[in-house]
């Protein structure tokens, strides 16, 4: 028990990552980014590159989030520029995607195993190798958790939550929402791509599929999250998204434990997700039908 | 201050439905002006305001703002120096975000945002002495979300959002039409009382008769797209309803049986 609950904190972390991304496109700018089941593998696979080829870890790191970045600006260009919608334009990248991923790793699969990776790097400085995960995951985690609060209460922050909150009010405050939507979808997949190249790290491979169903995930976490712990201050929405991540993974790895093959998690993520969505509806209706039983009796 | 030369706006040009929504309209706004616009429906008088915003752009002639031609301007870009108001007081507040927030993005309207933070206490105060102002009891909800407020609130709001850093032009687009009678009598009682005291020149679009008369010192009739009427200073002080509804039927050349122009006598 204890094991599955490390597993699926340090899980939670390191897709956390990936949850805060989602949670900057889908929760504060209101866009339906579907480029993170491409640019997750795609943080990968330039990781995985430049580890594979004993390159620095962190700066394996860097590229990572800088190609992650440059999806994500594509994809705000296609909708800003070209006048493509969100939701297709997101889709276009993300299938582009996966032959550039192909490409960069050469094949459809990369070993780290015997590469030196950033948890080797760390290992190296004297951390634990039974402590190493979580204690990169989490300060991981958690740095990129503030900066991301403090900058969503700057100027720019201010502009950028007014754009997915209401973009005409927005424009008549002087805001370029074009480029507040390139800035949202640019910083979201950084970290989404930031969270791809932690994880193949985390797993000892980089695999062509490994993105299929991010966006299931980023926002069963997101959602989950924001039921648990609501939206009282933009502190509390980040933790939340990084709760229900932790959430996913552990109910991931009960059915694991459960005896459900690996097959089928896509459905049992599914069926988490629908739950998850349902519930504040089905306490609602059991509230309303409550009170009004009360009042009848009267 | 504002001039406008020879603007013509088309919608769906060269479909059945083409519409020239306005029609080589000129129009020169002085420096204080208060402006009122009536006109009955697809006259072109929102358009008109979203012309001049930038919201749309136009397909035949100039726009100037203090001499410099900003036809091709972006919206947002105008939007430095000219503040808007709608008539869905939803629009014009960010609803998940607070009093104090939406504030804060006025309050960098015309200027370059940066990552410094949206907010510190000393704007905080700022806010809530100019909320206090109102008189509407929202200085003691800066953390509220907008989404809390009535429609009348929210209106309020806007104005000041719309004003707070003073803009070269204000422009109204039928402010009131969504409230009820007394609110509606608040918020143009604050219109007044922001524009005079910031001496801010306006353009403000109404349906009410009464209101155009007795608000500002200029009015402009328009119908299908061009002005009809412009009347200014002691004409249109002197002018009476009845007047102008007589008025706009010899303008127009046509009877008068608009029921979307409604004749508000006495309601405040």
């Amino acid at each position: 028990m204890f094991g599955l609950m490390v597993t699926s904190l340090e899980q939670g972390l390191v897709f956390g990552i990936m949850a805060l991304g989602v949670y900057i496109t889908f929760k504060v700018l209101d866009f339906p980014d579907l480029t993170v089941d491409g640019s997750f593998p795609l943080g990968a696979a330039v990781a995985s590159i430049i580890i594979f080829n004993n390159g620095n870890p962190l700066l394996a790191l860097f590229f990572a989030t800088v190609a992650g970045i440059t999806a994500g600006c594509i994809t705000g260009l296609l909708n800003t520029r070209a006048k493509i919608t969100g939701l297709l334009s997101s889709i276009l990248t993300m299938t582009a995607l996966y032959s550039i991923n192909l490409r960069i790793m050469g094949r459809a699969n990369v070993t780290l195993l015997n590469s030196r990776t950033i948890f080797t790097y760390l290992e190296e400085w004297g951390v634990p190798h039974s402590w190493v995960f979580l204690a990169l995951f989490t300060i991981a985690a958690f740095l990129i958790k503030s900066l991301l609060d403090c900058f969503l209460k700057t100027q720019i922050g201010f502009a950028l939550r007014a754009t997915g909150d209401n973009p005409e009010m927005a424009r008549a405050n002087g805001i370029n929402t074009d480029t507040m939507k390139i800035l949202g979808l640019s910083l979201s997949n950084g970290l989404v791509a930031l969270s791809g190249a932690l994880v193949a790290q985390y797993q000892g491979f980089a695999d062509i599929g490994m993105g299929i169903g991010t966006i299931v995930a980023g926002l069963a976490s997101v959602i989950i999250g924001e039921m648990m712990l609501g939206e009282r201050s933009i502190g509390v929405a980040t933790f939340a998204s990084l709760m229900g991540s932790f959430i996913y993974r552990l109910s991931i790895g009960i059915a694991l434990r459960l005896g459900f093959a690996a097959t089928d998690l896509k459905l049992l993520t599914t069926i988490l997700v629908i739950i998850a969505l349902s519930t504040p509806k089905i306490r609602n209706l059991l509230r309303s039908t409550t009170s009004s039983a009360v009042s009848n009796g009267n | 201050m504002l001039e406008l030369k020879g603007v013509t706006k088309i919608f769906n040009a060269g479909t059945v439905n083409e519409n020239v929504v306005l029609r080589d309209i000129n129009l020169e706004v002085d420096e204080g002006d208060f402006i009122s616009i009536i006109g009955s429906n697809g006259a072109g008088k929102s358009t008109l305001l979203n012309v001049i915003a930038g919201v749309y752009a136009v397909d035949k002639g100039t726009i100037l703002l203090d001499g410099r031609d900003i036809t091709r301007m972006p919206e947002h870009e105008r939007a430095r120096f000219i503040g808007r108001v709608f008539q869905d007081p939803m629009k014009g507040t960010a609803p998940s975000m607070t009093i104090e927030e939406n504030l804060a993005i006025a309050y960098c309207r015309s200027s370059r945002r940066t990552l410094k933070w949206g907010l510190n206490n000393k704007l905080r105060e700022e806010f809530r002495q100019k909320l206090a102002e109102t008189g509407l009891g929202l200085e003691n909800r800066l953390n509220y979300k907008v989404k809390l407020l009535s429609g009348g609130q929210r209106q309020a709001l806007t104005l000041i959002i719309a004003t707070m850093v003073k803009p070269k032009l204000l422009l109204l687009d039928e402010h009131t039409a969504a409230l009820d009678p007394s609110t509606a009598r608040q918020i143009n009682n604050l219109t007044e009382e922001i524009v005079l005291q910031k001496g801010i020149t306006t353009l403000m679009i109404t349906h009410n008769m009464e209101h155009a008369i007795k608000m500002g010192n200029r009015l402009i009739m328009m119908d299908k797209g061009q002005i009809v009427l412009d009347i200014k200073g002691s004409d249109k002080a002197s002018l009476t309803v009845n007047e102008l509804v007589d008025m706009f039927e010899e303008a127009a050349h046509r009877k008068f049986d608009e029921d979307r122009v409604m004749l508000r006598v006495s309601n405040g």
